[in-house]
Order: structure tokens, then C-alpha cells, then sequence
């Protein structure tokens, strides 16, 4: 059992912390004004950390990548959250879209698409979920149809699509057939944000703060060649996204900030909460959730350094953050009273924000019956959609909300 | 980085799952609740194994392996309910290895099973060394070392205490309170037994009236917080290992019974239950290999890893019983089942074992 780095990682966090030594002044401040100079500048210090080989670690050197491990990965990210600078802006695209581009898209499109979006020249953004395609994510509905000419028409809408509002590009799954069931009529889509026929909302959270949107497509022309991958087989390229997501959330858990340090240094400072009894005991017992998390995470690092990929079970980490996030920010409010609420408290912007970051990529209650079913091997639920085509089950379940 | 089993521990976990697979433990955990001596002598497989001098180097005897290696053998144990009498014994032996003491050949090889008595080390809001009491949630003071070398003094709820034949006692010296440690041999204690409700685990209750005893030279307070941890990290392994037992039965249960047409396991109440079990088996695995890893390369964190630990095993077992007995049913809850017996390790090992205050101040 080892958790130390190799002479060979000493020297490449060395190489790592020397760069952000010298170039983290250039890094950008969020200032809270505005908004889109601040956008400007992160991508503006994406592109540096870029060009110094601190993105896309594990891209391919053949793409400008570093064709490095994951365990390069999270030093990186370590060392830039040790540097107290911001980390690539392009998180999705970089950490999702780009590699699915990689594994599935054409020759064509990764020398078009993925240098731009490493040196977050071009910003991504994922178009996956809908109102009515979450957890359930086969039953999208955004219809893409095949014109004569080979081009596409593309209508429907897509939401919780985080950066839409400044990104060039979003990876779109759309059903291309429905008259077979529902995981098999689908085909990815890359699709150009600027494009006619695309409109862009805020979503407003809890918070006030639209970090969301809600993107709306109304026969959206997309050429002959904006296909991902096979028409069709838009549920294996998805997967490979899904599967890059739980990487990129399970790498990056210590990087979402809820860290046990930070709640320890809130209780802390409070001379008569720090000695109470019960306010300790709460505490440590969130502390010890999230510092399970972090040995978590080193577990699935240490699978993949041997060359194993996590299962689903990885996503139970993503469960044991948002709960303790959740008790330290219930436990924050009652130790600080009204004032943790105040409209500028990082305490009040993380209570309203964690409750949707419950549901976010799959609900709770999703995500404990796949690991049941997969992991546990536990009986699956009764379904209802199977081997049916999609027409029919829409139809079906249309059908059964009337009567 | 590379937290996967070596081929060595894959081969110590499967040699020890199959030295106690030889005694019907689960059942002598039952039979044991009506007659203590239907309880099987589990220390012969201990010393046949090497798990008596597991933790004791090789110059005085003993394997010279590491924490996390004695941790899965007390999740072994902790999988089928086995009494191995080791969380008494491998801190004592670490501090009699620590100090050369003229007895630690003996107890490596387990011709002496040594018991650890134990003072939870002082934290920012208790400045003692303590002990459990017997009754009641007032910490007392650990015994005291007279200036003519004599010890005093009482600790209640001794894992293991009873039958041992060395104690290895953490005191306070009477002129300025120090922590020292002091062997003191079987005839100079009195233990009186207090096993309650889980018969696997033993419990004592141990008393020094002015005895004599031997002061562990080079041993301080450093030494005596690590081998205080070690017990933590040591009784959250043996939960560890009761809650995949718990969990595999209770997931082999809910794939064949049916109700209402449906394997109960369908029922997305059951199975999310069941996920909760994994999700703090995960957890708390994940713990103990920063225990496993703290304890050999960064001590200064074993205190937090440690009862990191034997928080979230204990919080595991505790679900993981419960869940088991829901998932039975009612069966669960009786004596036809075995889910009462894990249950009653979770509740005994949770109140009674050292540290009865999960997170140490």
C-alpha cells in the first residue's frame, strides 16, 4: 500500500509547481462584476495553462494533449488548488466532450474542434438532458430529422446546460429514429451555438444565480458531417461521455471544495461553538464522510493507474459529498445563526445550491438502483419500456396520464 | 500510488479466513449467550497463525508486519463473529516490542496473551488520561504509579481482560502525572468478568491494589496515544468485516424471497437500503487504508485516521444490522437467524470496547 508519489511524480509536481509559482499572478480574480471580462480572462488563463501542458494531461500528445496518466491529472489539479488559482475553465469539455470527440468523432472533427477547445479558445457546452430525459436519459426527445441533401433539422429543448450562455459548441443527443426502442433511435450531434434557430435562457437557482440554462432549438439546420459517431449510435457515444463524467467528478471531488478543513475552520472560529459537545460531535462526524471521500477517490485513482476502470459504485462518493455538504451547511447555519443566511455568505450561496446538486448527472434514487442492480446484482426494477419503439411507449404513457 | 492488496496480504486475508472457517464461530456466538463456555478457545488458532507476534519485529520474534495487515485479520475474525482476543493483545505487544521488555519472545510467540489497558489519550477539552468508568459518562483518571513503583487504580470494560496473562497498563505517574506504561503480570490483577450481551467480546473489569509491575522503559506518551489508535483502527476493521457478512446475507436473502410476485430485492425501499450498507462499507474501508497508511508514513495523522475509522465502522455496523434484520423480517429478529448476533457485536463493540466516545476530543 502506497500513497506516496514515485521519484518520477515528485519531479513532475516539482515541474508543475514551478510554472504556478512563476505565472500565478497572471491568473485571473473573480471580482463579482463582470461577468463576461471575467469569462474572458479565465479562457484567456486556460490557454496558458494550455500551452504549459496543464490541461488536458491525459489527451493524446498527438492532439495536444500530454498523453499522461490520471495520477498527472490530479497533481495537476492538486498543485492548482495548492496555487489558489483557477483550474481550466472549459471543465465539461475538456474533461468530457473532448475525450468523447476523441473516441468517436471523425478525423475531421478532432483536428477542427479539439485544439480550440483545449485553449478554451472555443467554450463547450453538454445537451444531454431534458425536461423529461434526466436519469432517464434514452427517452430525450429532441428530434433531429435527415434532409434530402444529407444535412439535418434539429427541434426540441435541452436543459441544466451549465456555460451555454458563452460556449461555441454543444454536444446534442437527439433521437434520429422513433419507430425503435427508445436506446437504439439515437445519434450525437455537435452542434454550433451560434447557429439560427438556437435560443439560450437562464435557469435561476435557489440561489437567484443562473448558472444553468435552457436551451431551445427550433429547426435548427446542422450539416451533413455534424453527426458524433454512427447515426443511430448515439447511446454508446453518450455512455462514453457518462463514463468521462463520473472520471472527471471522482478526480475532482477534492476540487469541489467541500473540503473538511473548510467546515472545521468555520466551527473553529467560533470560541463557544468550538467547545460545544454536540456542534463537535456533528461536525466529526461530516468530517469523517468527506475524508472517507477523499481515500475514495485515491482507491479509484490507484484502479486506474492499474489499468481498471471504476464502476458505478465510484458514484456513491459523488452521495457521501452532497450529504455532508449538506449537514456542514445545516450545522454552519445553526452555529451562525441568521448570518450565515446573508445574501453575500458563501454559506448561503452552498446551502442553496446543494439540494440540486443531489439530482445533478442522475438522481440519488437513479444512481442507488443501478448500483444495486449492478453491483449488489440485486433484481432490477419491473420496467415497462423494453423492446418497445419509442413512438409506442410515448404514446403509452400519454395515453395512461389521461385515463 | 498503489492501494490494491499485495500478493502477501491477499494471501494473510485467505489464510485467515480459512483458520477460522474450522470453528463454527457463528454458531458458538449463539450457543455462548446461554453457556459462556460453549465459547471457543480461539487463541491456539491465533498462535498457529503468527497473529500473537504479528506486530512484534522479527528480531524479538514475531512477522514485523504492519497495521493494516493486523487489520484484515481482524476483519476476518469480524466477518464470522470470532473472539480472537486480539484487540487486547497486538497494542500491548507493540509497546512490549517498542521497549525490548524480557517478555515480548514469550507473547510474540503467544505463549503469554497480553492485554492492553487502555486510557484514551488527553485531547483540548479533557486534559487526562482517561478511562472508562463502570457506570455513567464521567471519564475517571487512569491508575496511578505510586513513587515506590506501585500501581493503583481501576479501568472498566477491559476488551479481553479476562484470562490474560500480562496487562499492559497505561498510567499516571503520582509526582507529575506523566503517562507511563506498566506490565503487570496476571497474579497481581484482579478482573472481574463483565462480558455482557455479545459473548465474543470479552470484557473486564481490572483493579491494581498497590501492585507490582515493571515501567516500560522509552515508552511515552507518543507511544501510548499510537497503541490507544491502534485499537480504534483495530475494532473498526472487525466491524468492517461483520458488515460484508451482513450485507452479503442479507443481499442473498433479498434475491430469494418474493412477495406480492416480485423479489423482495426489486423493491427500490430494500435495495436503496442495501446500497446504504455498501456506500459506508466503502467508506469505511476506504478509512482504514488511511489508517493502514498513516500509521506507517504519517503518523501525525493516525489519531484522525484512526477515528475516522472507528467512527464509520461503527456507524456501518450499526446500519448494516439493522438492515439485515429488516430485510429478514421477522425471522431476523429472532434466534433462528443470525442477524441478532451481529447485531449485538454492533451494539457490545459500540458501547463497551475502548473509547466509548466515537470521536475523540
Amino acid at each position: 500500500m502506497d500513497l506516496n508519489d514515485t521519484p518520477e511524480q515528485v519531479q513532475y509536481r516539482a515541474k508543475v509547481r514551478a510554472w504556478l509559482d512563476e505565472h500565478k499572478d497572471e491568473a485571473p480574480v473573480d471580482q463579482g462584476e463582470d461577468e463576461a471580462a471575467y469569462i474572458d480572462a479565465r479562457r484567456a488563463w486556460q490557454g496558458k495553462l494550455a500551452a504549459a501542458g496543464l490541461a488536458g494531461v491525459t489527451w493524446p500528445t498527438e492532439l495536444g494533449g500530454q498523453g499522461l496518466g490520471p495520477i498527472e491529472h490530479v497533481i495537476v489539479g492538486q498543485e492548482i488548488a495548492r496555487a489558489g488559482v483557477p483550474n481550466v475553465l472549459d471543465v465539461i469539455g475538456v474533461g468530457m466532450l473532448g475525450p468523447t470527440i476523441i473516441a468517436h468523432g471523425t478525423e475531421e472533427q478532432k483536428s477542427r474542434y479539439l485544439g480550440p477547445m483545449l485553449h478554451g479558445d472555443e467554450v463547450w457546452c453538454q445537451l444531454f438532458s431534458e425536461p423529461a430525459a434526466g436519469s432517464d436519459l434514452a427517452a430525450v426527445q429532441a428530434r433531429a430529422v435527415r434532409q434530402d441533401d444529407g444535412s439535418w433539422r434539429l427541434s426540441g429543448q435541452k436543459v441544466w446546460t451549465t456555460n451555454a450562455h458563452f460556449a461555441a459548441y454543444g454536444l446534442l443527443l437527439a433521437r434520429t429514429d422513433a419507430d425503435v426502442p427508445k436506446h437504439k433511435g439515437l445519434t450525437m450531434f455537435v452542434v454550433p451555438m451560434d447557429a439560427e434557430g438556437v435560443t439560450i435562457r437562464g435557469l435561476r437557482q435557489i440561489s437567484g444565480e443562473a448558472e444553468f440554462n435552457e436551451v431551445f432549438f427550433d429547426d435548427v439546420r446542422l450539416d451533413a458531417d455534424a453527426a458524433c459517431g454512427p447515426a443511430g449510435g448515439g447511446w454508446g457515444t453518450a455512455m462514453t461521455t457518462l463514463m468521462f463524467e463520473r472520471l472527471t467528478i471522482g478526480l475532482g471531488s477534492e476540487g469541489l471544495g467541500y473540503r473538511p478543513e473548510r467546515y472545521a475552520a468555520a466551527i473553529a472560529a467560533d470560541e463557544h461553538a468550538r467547545l460545544d459537545p454536540e456542534v463537535r460531535r456533528r461536525l466529526g462526524e461530516l468530517c469523517v464522510e468527506l475524508l472517507a471521500v477523499k481515500f475514495t477517490g485515491y482507491r479509484m485513482l490507484s484502479l486506474l493507474q492499474q489499468g481498471q476502470i471504476p464502476g458505478p459504485e465510484a458514484g456513491l462518493a459523488k452521495v457521501t459529498t452532497v450529504r455532508s455538504a449538506i449537514e456542514a451547511g445545516d450545522l454552519i447555519a445553526d452555529v451562525l445563526g441568521p448570518d450565515a443566511l446573508a445574501e453575500d455568505s458563501e454559506w448561503a450561496y452552498m446551502i442553496s445550491f446543494l439540494p440540486g446538486l443531489k439530482s445533478a448527472g442522475g438522481t440519488e434514487e437513479i444512481l442507488r438502483n443501478t448500483i444495486g442492480e449492478r453491483v449488489l446484482g440485486l433484481p432490477p426494477e419491473p420496467r415497462l419500456d423494453k423492446g418497445i419503439p419509442f413512438s409506442e411507449l410515448r404514446a403509452k404513457e400519454r395515453a395512461a396520464v389521461v385515463s | 500510488m498503489n492501494l490494491e492488496l499485495t500478493d502477501e496480504q491477499t494471501f494473510l486475508r485467505e489464510a485467515a479466513r480459512e483458520a477460522l472457517s474450522r470453528v463454527k464461530t457463528v454458531a458458538a456466538a449463539r450457543d455462548a449467550l446461554e453457556d459462556p463456555s460453549a465459547l471457543p478457545d480461539l487463541w491456539p488458532t491465533a498462535r498457529e497463525a503468527g497473529w500473537s507476534g504479528l506486530l512484534v519485529s522479527e528480531e524479538h520474534g514475531g512477522a514485523g508486519l504492519g497495521a493494516f495487515d493486523a487489520m484484515l485479520v481482524m476483519t476476518e475474525a469480524g466477518r464470522v463473529l470470532a473472539g480472537v482476543q486480539l484487540l487486547g493483545h497486538l497494542p500491548a505487544s507493540e509497546l512490549l516490542d517498542e521497549a525490548a521488555d524480557e517478555r515480548i519472545g514469550a507473547v510474540a510467540e503467544g505463549e503469554l496473551r497480553a492485554c492492553f489497558v487502555a486510557a484514551s489519550p488527553p485531547g483540548d477539552l479533557d486534559g487526562r488520561w482517561t478511562v472508562e468508568p463502570p457506570s455513567g459518562s464521567v471519564r475517571l483518571d487512569a491508575p496511578v504509579l505510586a513513587a515506590g513503583g506501585t500501581l493503583s487504580g481501576s479501568v472498566a470494560w477491559v476488551p479481553d481482560a479476562p484470562g490474560a496473562e500480562v496487562y499492559v497498563v497505561v498510567a499516571t505517574r503520582e509526582q507529575d502525572g506523566t503517562p507511563v506504561a506498566v506490565v503487570v503480570d496476571a497474579a497481581q490483577v484482579s478482573v472481574e468478568d463483565a462480558t455482557r450481551y455479545d459473548a465474543t467480546r470479552t470484557l473486564g473489569h481490572v483493579s491494581f491494589d498497590s501492585a507490582a509491575g515493571d515501567v516500560l522503559e522509552g515508552i511515552g506518551a507518543g507511544h501510548l496515544a499510537r497503541a490507544w489508535y491502534l485499537a480504534q483502527a483495530l475494532l473498526a476493521a472487525e466491524s468492517l468485516g461483520a458488515v460484508e457478512t451482513a450485507l452479503s446475507e442479507s443481499v442473498a436473502y433479498a434475491k430469494e424471497r418474493f412477495t406480492f410476485g416480485r423479489a423482495i430485492g426489486s423493491y427500490q425501499a430494500v435495495k436503496h437500503s442495501l446500497v446504504e450498507v455498501l456506500r459506508l462499507r466503502e467508506n469505511t474501508y476506504a478509512l482504514l487504508l488511511y489508517a493502514g497508511w498513516a500509521y506507517e508514513d504519517k503518523p501525525d495523522e493516525f489519531p484522525l485516521a484512526a477515528s475516522a475509522a472507528r467512527s464509520a465502522g461503527g456507524h456501518a455496523l450499526d446500519y448494516a444490522s439493522r438492515a439485515m434484520i429488516s430485510v429478514h423480517g421477522g425471522i431476523g429478529a429472532t434466534w433462528e437467524h443470525d442477524a441478532p448476533l451481529f447485531f449485538r457485536g454492533r451494539v457490545a463493540g459500540g458501547i463497551a470496547a475502548p473509547g466509548s466516545h466515537r470521536i475523540p476530543a
